[in-house]
């Protein structure tokens, strides 16, 4: 174990640990400015933002200092160093790097949209000088609007720090953005013909420390501090990338990555980025129903669950061999558990199965070459399996076992008269159901659906449940390699809609309010598999599940 | 003082000089058949005992750089000439090339069997049209003559010389942003360590000398260490650190003098000397005001310092940069110290490569303001300013990655605190040295 000194204060680090000034400092609560340093990109020490003083402890425990500043992000921390970031000379030096930064900057920070999240703005404030002693014209470089389908450069307020350009080079190694021009005058630009379009473009407006960098999508829909940020997960596709969802008055504006070295690691692709669209559709179905050959009977949920209750056990009563529910890989595992045990609480020979599970071409990884051709190592892959949780549906599933089928053996069965009660869960915002299988499904002297957006077979339930997207639901999603991870409920969905869990709490006659917390460790309990709930809770990171349910010990892992 | 007979430039003056046919008949490439029959050891050692400093601008010690290589290296090993000769004011790798390119292949032979190096990139400014048509010609008639490629001499040494030209940038001069730009890539000079010794071109072991530099290897192997050493200046008792500047120099004289030009010397030679009796005196009668001694990012000597010996501790000691290429660049009296450093920082403002931050806008924040005290709306607080933007850039404060930006701040210095006055009487007479038009210009962009 290696000793440092930070600030003056003692720092142990791990064995085979090695980090720079700026991740030491982070360890002991200091904060060392920077701009061009990201822990996923290469070093290039360019900005300057995080010059310290550094020293190393001779054998005789005198500290030897280094005369001049050093950049932190570029210095390893060992046994003896000593690092000062906090001197007069390493404030002077910060002075001066602000200085220059806002040397040519518009300050247009009134009509930023980065104004509120920058660290243009947070620095000067915190070691800035306040004001510009320049007196001459700023340089005046022309806005470019075309760097990607959803990509704008307001290039004058770029401090070149170049993490967005060794993003395109090192992690989707799409290549797209380099600097042109030389001195004060250069700039960011695209290969002529050639804009960022990549899959992954939309991650070098998060990387952009300023405002130059901007997503078209969210360009002047909200002022930053308006949002609030809920921790969740992308539910885009099974690599489960943990994001923030920023929305205002149940208005979804934006997703971004929120870093998770257990799931995706820093980054997100613009499919999950952009994907969330249909949470506000108008589409959604928006009300609950009861229906009696063909006829709205009612549309209100005190009347539908009991109703639905009633009408459940009656068919279960007749024919519980014939009484069958789809599973939906877009279910939490909370819903999975709660609508699985409540149905084969009604009868063991309730039939389970696992819907649809849809997927696109091949693992898409990045980097690529020139050629477009996948490099190792990977450094990020969208999966083609687009659901988010059929892995921890498949879990519970598993542990319910008993009579088991699958959606086009159902499908059958409804059109062979054989099938009495059928009980569907969607999800999918894409769709999920053949018009084959819902033609036979429709059969069913009993249909109740759960879904977000209307679908073939919707229009022919006798009990539609209205239930939430991944944005309005509390619950966790298990992703390709076993990572259980909690989505947030960040917005309240449209009116008449509820969210599953609570659908399913109700349904399932437990009292007072859904908890999804209070299902993981019911579940802890009842199912192996799932012993690592047993704290209610998830953390930030989320818990890896193994194939006994244990979390595994020393898992660090890469999407 | 009896005159020095020139060394490096002996051939220059002959009639088809840059010929392989003259060359030999001159004795050439005797010098790589000596270093051929020696171990490469024995000859780094040989470069090594004559304390040959490098000739491009930080004088470090040739041969104790091909020792930084890693022992016993599966190789490929590589060495770049570094011919990118920038530097304002400097002229004398182009007159070797271009005159003598024999001397300088043989040199980089010399040199790659010293640093078991079968490849050399010649990196040369891309202005030198000429001395790539004589270098073309030279490496061509070298190929031809069993003098590169396999099996060289019989020795069985092999060396290829690629010639590349570079696309005309001060920045590839630096040796990280040569071997960035010879890689394919914009030359942005790369942070170190690694050294290039250690991780150089393609990542490989690389050494990057200058042009001058192997020209005075072939004569070392020619005339042995002590040879070399008995010309130029001793190293400073009184400094320990001080290895002593041997061997002859080019010293390109330009500017305000009767007789610009390049001349052969030994290091040592007295600003004074050089442009009175190498240079016919400052022009039209005048006075020196200031001299750059090595190129504009040295800074300046003023008149009062003309005695400086330019060796590779004179002008560090008159507080300039250093010796760099030896470019004497003499400004007569009658010129603005305003318009001198005003033409400094509009050239490392262009040149700058933009990627550290206080280099990248320092450069053009102090050529803005320099355009505005020559437009006639100067301040005095602004010569404050332009100090202390120029003290807070370089690797010396630690702020940059590469010596471009402590090359476009010592002029600055330099100049304001040497020649204050000047500045001074220019603001607070409200002089102009730019017409309205440029003034428009300048404002516009």
């Amino acid at each position: 174990m290696a000793t440092a000194i930070i600030n003056n204060q003692t720092l142990e680090l791990k064995d085979g640990e090695q980090l720079n000034c700026i991740q030491a400092a982070q360890r002991i609560g200091y904060e060392i400015p920077s701009y061009c340093w990201h822990p996923a990109l290469s070093v290039v020490a360019s900005c300057r933002m995080c010059l310290v003083e550094v020293g190393d402890t001779k054998p005789d425990g005198t500290v030897v200092m280094q005369p001049k500043l050093v950049p932190g992000c570029q210095t390893p921390v060992k046994e003896g160093t000593v690092v000062i970031a906090d001197s007069e000379k390493v404030k002077a030096a910060q002075k001066a790097t602000l200085e220059y930064l806002l040397l040519n900057h518009p300050l247009d920070c009134p009509t930023c949209d980065q104004a509120g999240e920058c660290f243009l703005q947070d620095y000067s404030y915190k070691y800035g000088r306040g004001y510009s002693r320049l007196q001459e014209p700023k340089n005046i470089k022309p806005d470019k609007d075309h760097i990607g389908e959803n990509i704008t450069l307001f290039t004058d307020r770029c401090i070149m720090c170049t993490r967005c350009v060794r993003f395109t080079r090192e992690v989707s190694g799409t290549s797209e953005l380099q600097v042109v021009s030389r001195g004060s005058a250069e700039t960011i630009d695209t290969f002529p013909g050639i804009p960022c379009d990549n899959k992954l473009a939309g991650n070098v407006v998060d990387l952009c420390p300023v405002g130059a960098l901007c997503s078209k999508d969210f360009l002047y829909q909200q002022r930053v501090w308006w949002l609030k940020t809920t921790k969740s997960v992308c539910a885009g596709c099974s690599t489960g990338c943990s994001v923030d969802v920023d929305q205002n008055e149940d208005q979804v504006y934006r997703l971004t990555p929120r870093s998770n070295p257990l799931a995706q690691g820093d980054f997100m692709c613009d499919e999950g980025r952009f994907g969330w669209k249909y949470i506000h559709s108008d589409e959604r179905l928006t009300f609950p129903a009861r229906r009696k050959n063909g006829e709205i009977r009612t549309r209100d949920w005190d009347d539908v669950i009991p109703s639905l209750q009633k009408a459940l056990a009656k068919a279960v009563g007749r024919a519980p061999e014939k009484c069958a529910a789809v599973f939906s890989p877009w279910m939490t595992v909370e819903e999975a558990y709660m609508l699985a045990s409540y149905l084969r609480g009604l009868s063991p020979k309730v039939k389970l199965a696992l819907g649809p599970v849809k997927t696109v071409g091949e693992d898409d990884t990045y980097p690529k070459d020139f050629f477009g051709k996948p490099k190792e190592p990977v450094k990020f892959t969208i999966r083609a399996e687009k659901a988010p949780n059929r892995r921890g549906v498949q879990m519970v599933l598993n542990h319910f076992g008993g009579a088991a089928t699958t959606l086009s053996d159902l499908a059958a069965d409804g059109a062979a008269g054989k099938l009495e009660a059928i009980y569907l869960v969607g999800g999918d915002p894409t769709g999920w159901l053949e018009s084959q299988q819902a033609t036979g499904l429709g059969k069913a002297s009993l249909v109740i659906v759960q879904d977000i957006l209307p679908s073939t077979i919707s229009e022919r339930a006798d009990f539609l449940l209205t239930g939430g997207s991944f944005a309005e639901r509390d619950g966790s999603f298990v992703n390709y390699k076993g990572l259980a991870q909690q989505i947030g409920r960040s917005v309240r969905g449209p009116d008449g809609t509820r969210p599953d869990g609570r659908i399913l709490w109700d349904l399932t006659g437990r009292k007072g309010l859904f908890n999804a917390a209070a299902v993981r460790k019911e579940m802890a309990e009842k199912i192996p598999a799932f012993a690592a709930f047993a704290q209610g809770t998830l953390g930030d990171c989320g818990v890896l599940l193994n194939e006994h349910g244990a979390p595994e010990a020393h898992v660090v892992a890469k999407a | 003082m009896p005159a020095f007979e020139p060394v490096l430039l002996a051939r220059i003056a002959k009639p088809n000089s840059a010929k392989l046919e003259t060359y030999r008949a001159d004795g050439g490439y005797g010098a790589l058949k000596k270093a051929l029959s020696m171990t490469p050891v024995d000859v780094t050692t040989l470069v090594k005992d004559s304390v040959l400093r490098g000739r491009g601008g930080a004088g470090f010690p040739a041969g104790l750089k091909w020792t930084f290589l890693p022992k016993d290296h599966p190789g490929p090993i590589y060495l770049c000439v570094n011919a990118d000769e920038s530097e304002p004011g400097t002229f004398n790798n182009r007159i070797l090339m271009e005159l003598d390119p024999h001397q300088l292949i043989e040199g980089i032979a010399i040199a790659c069997y010293a640093i078991k190096s079968e490849k050399a990139y010649l990196y040369l400014r891309y202005e030198y049209g000429r001395s790539y048509r004589v270098l073309d010609a030279a490496i061509k008639e070298c190929y031809a003559a069993g003098l590169l490629g396999k099996n060289i001499m019989g020795s069985g040494f092999n060396l290829d010389i690629v010639l590349h030209r570079g696309a005309a940038a001060y920045i590839c001069g630096e040796e990280t942003g040569l071997i960035e730009s010879l890689e394919g890539k914009r030359a942005w000079p790369r942070i170190k360590p690694p050294f290039p010794a250690i991780e150089g071109l393609f990542r490989k072991p690389t050494i990057v000398n200058n042009v001058e530099t192997l020209c005075c290897v072939t004569h070392i192997l020619n005339r042995g260490s002590e040879w070399f050493k008995s010309i130029g200046v001793p190293p400073d008792p009184n400094n320990p650190r001080d290895m002593g500047s041997y061997g002859p120099k080019l010293y390109c004289i330009s500017g305000h003098v009767n007789k610009p030009g390049c001349v052969e010397l030994p290091l040592g030679v007295t600003a004074r000397e050089l442009i009175d009796e190498h240079a016919g005196g400052v022009w039209k009668g005048r006075k020196a005001k200031a001299v750059v001694p090595g190129g504009i990012s040295m800074g300046f000597l003023s008149a009062d310092e003309l005695d400086t010996p330019l060796d590779f501790n004179g002008p560090g000691k008159a507080g300039c940069l250093g010796l760099g290429t030896a470019a004497v660049v003499v400004v007569d009296d009658q010129t603005s110290m305003v318009d001198v450093l005003y033409n400094c920082c509009r050239f490392m403002s262009h040149e700058s490569c933009g990627q550290c931050t206080p280099c990248r806008e320092g450069t053009a924040w102090m050529t803005k303001i320099l355009e505005r005290i020559r437009a006639g709306h100067g301040k005095m607080e602004d010569l404050d300013t332009l100090t202390e933007v120029a003290g807070s850039m370089g690797i010396i404060p630690g702020t940059t990655i590469c010596g471009l930006s402590d090359g476009a701040a010592w002029p600055v210095k330099n100049a304001i605190r040497k020649f204050r006055a000047d500045f001074e009487e220019y603001i607070s007479s409200g002089r102009r040295s730019v017409t309205s038009a440029q003034e428009l210009m300048a404002g516009a962009h």
